[in-house]
């Protein structure tokens, strides 16, 4: 299988399998022999469910969607790592020329309270949808689209809020947090909307709300150790949690609820 | 929702609770570098610190901000210890580990508290000796400094005490400030470093004291 160039590696994989949350899951030892080193590391993922589908066995299940890197949906911790061992990377986007010859590969499930294993490496991440849901929009009066131009943003502004609007909420930084803290995700959310001019309606409010429903959902608390943003396949900066923060506190001291 | 039961408002709290400690420490240290004088220079300046009656305001005060620390810290690592139950059979070890004074934070707090009940009760609480300059009678706490420090294995506890220190105000000094807000690209790198240089400067000091005497007498 090995395409122009590549080569062909043998692997062991060490898979969590997992049948639903209240499951207690286990590892499961497969070879995974020949594969190129072309394929992405969900490619490999597939080319193995093929042969255990094939010979009768339950596949492995993962999450997966855009295959581009841009959709949040694929996950897992390979080798202690999520998404893996490159930086600013998604599963997706990883290559088996990443890895050795005769390697064994440790996958598992981002793990958290807040993300209750669905089975095997597939996770219930909609408890950031549901912080989301707490703050992370804009009202706006419906009607005619507004000029583009109406509304002036600086250039610096516009990139600020770019960066931090980049994540793509796949909950590395809660797989990677020793803590499974989700303030990496809610602050880039809360940075994003606080950075221009129409997020400053609902900015006091969208703190306080968007940190309770975090709070409410199990994740941890950040004790800055930089693990988010080492994971981050968007490389989200955690200056955007410090950003948090001071909304927060501020939120604290103004809002009247 | 309110501030104090908010993960965040509690992380400040530490936050604000420990650069109060950390303020103290400096203090601690810079006023203690007297012993470096003699007997007398040491003992007057003890002797000056608990006859003002100020000092019951300043030592509720920092028994407040030591418990305060002590107590959101509790709350916020059980938060953490609960939110996941089940760990990672492999830990990173590339480009995506974390610094392991940061990840370690709470263990170097439980045996910096252990160490502080040691500490106080050995000294503030230990063998009251008694000495004169003039017509004063004061306490001789150079004389318990220098039995205390004539044995080795205080002298070893001591220093790996401050070790873990240095490691906790290395990464507690940074932390505390993105907590309370201050991260930015302008300030951030000088921020760190001056948590750097103020964990080296307070550990050394402290270090230095033991070994002096221990060599000395």
């Amino acid at each position: 299988m090995a395409g122009a160039g590549g080569k062909n590696l043998n692997l062991k994989l060490k898979v969590w399998k997992q049948k639903g949350p209240n499951d207690s899951g286990h590892f499961l030892n497969y070879d995974a022999n020949g594969i190129s080193t072309d394929m992405s590391f969900l490619e490999m993922l597939d080319v193995m469910n093929e042969d255990l589908i094939s010979n009768g066995q339950e596949p492995i299940e993962f999450d997966h969607d855009c295959r581009e890197g841009i959709c949040g949906t694929c996950s897992l911790v390979i080798n202690g790592e999520p998404h893996g061992p490159d930086k600013g990377t998604t599963t997706c986007q990883l290559h088996m020329r990443r890895f050795k010859d005769g390697d064994t590969i440790a996958i598992e499930p981002f793990r958290a309270k807040a993300f209750p294993v669905i089975r095997d490496l597939i996770v219930d991440r909609s408890a950031f949808d549901r912080i989301i849901e707490a703050g992370g929009y804009i009202s706006t009066n419906t009607g005619n689209a507004v000029d583009a131009n109406a509304m002036p943003i600086g250039k610096a502004e516009a990139d600020e809020a770019f960066n931090s609007a980049a994540c793509i909420g796949c909950g590395a930084c809660v797989a990677a947090c020793k803590n499974a803290s989700a303030s990496l995700f809610t602050s880039a959310k809360l940075s994003h909307l606080a950075a221009i001019p129409q997020g400053q309606a609902e900015r006091i409010s969208r703190a306080n709300s968007m940190v309770a429903q975090m709070d409410s959902e199990a994740f941890g608390a950040c004790t800055n150790t930089g693990a988010c943003e080492a994971a981050c396949p968007k490389e989200i900066s955690i200056e955007n949690i410090a950003v948090m923060n001071r909304e927060f506190a501020i939120s604290s001291l103004k809002s009247r609820k | 929702m309110s501030y104090f039961s908010s993960s965040i408002g509690r992380k400040q709290i530490v936050g604000i609770c420990g650069l109060g400690l950390s303020l103290f420490v400096l203090t601690h240290m810079l006023g203690n570098l007297l012993v470096f004088l003699g007997p007398q220079a040491y003992n007057e300046y003890g002797h000056a610190l608990t006859s003002n009656k100020l000092i019951y305001i300043a030592e509720a005060g920092l028994l407040a901000i030591l418990i305060g620390h002590v107590i959101y810290t509790v709350l916020l690592t059980i938060r953490n210890k609960n939110a996941r139950p089940k760990k990672y059979a492999v830990t990173p070890a590339g480009e995506k580990k974390t610094n392991f004074a940061a990840k370690t934070m709470i263990y170097q707090g439980v045996v910096i508290l252990v160490f502080i009940i040691h500490h106080l009760l050995t000294f503030k609480f230990g063998e009251e000796y008694e000495v004169q300059y003039g017509e004063v009678i004061m306490r001789d706490l150079y004389r318990l400094m220098v039995e205390v420090f004539s044995q080795p294995i205080y002298v070893v506890w001591y220093v790996i005490a401050v070790i873990i220190l240095w490691t906790h105000l290395g990464h507690g000094f940074s932390s505390s400030f993105k907590s309370l807000g201050f991260n930015h690209p302008k300030y951030v790198k000088k921020i760190d470093t001056a948590g750097c240089i103020y964990a080296a400067v307070v550990c050394l000091g402290f270090i230095a004291q033991p070994l002096y005497m221990f060599m000395n007498n």
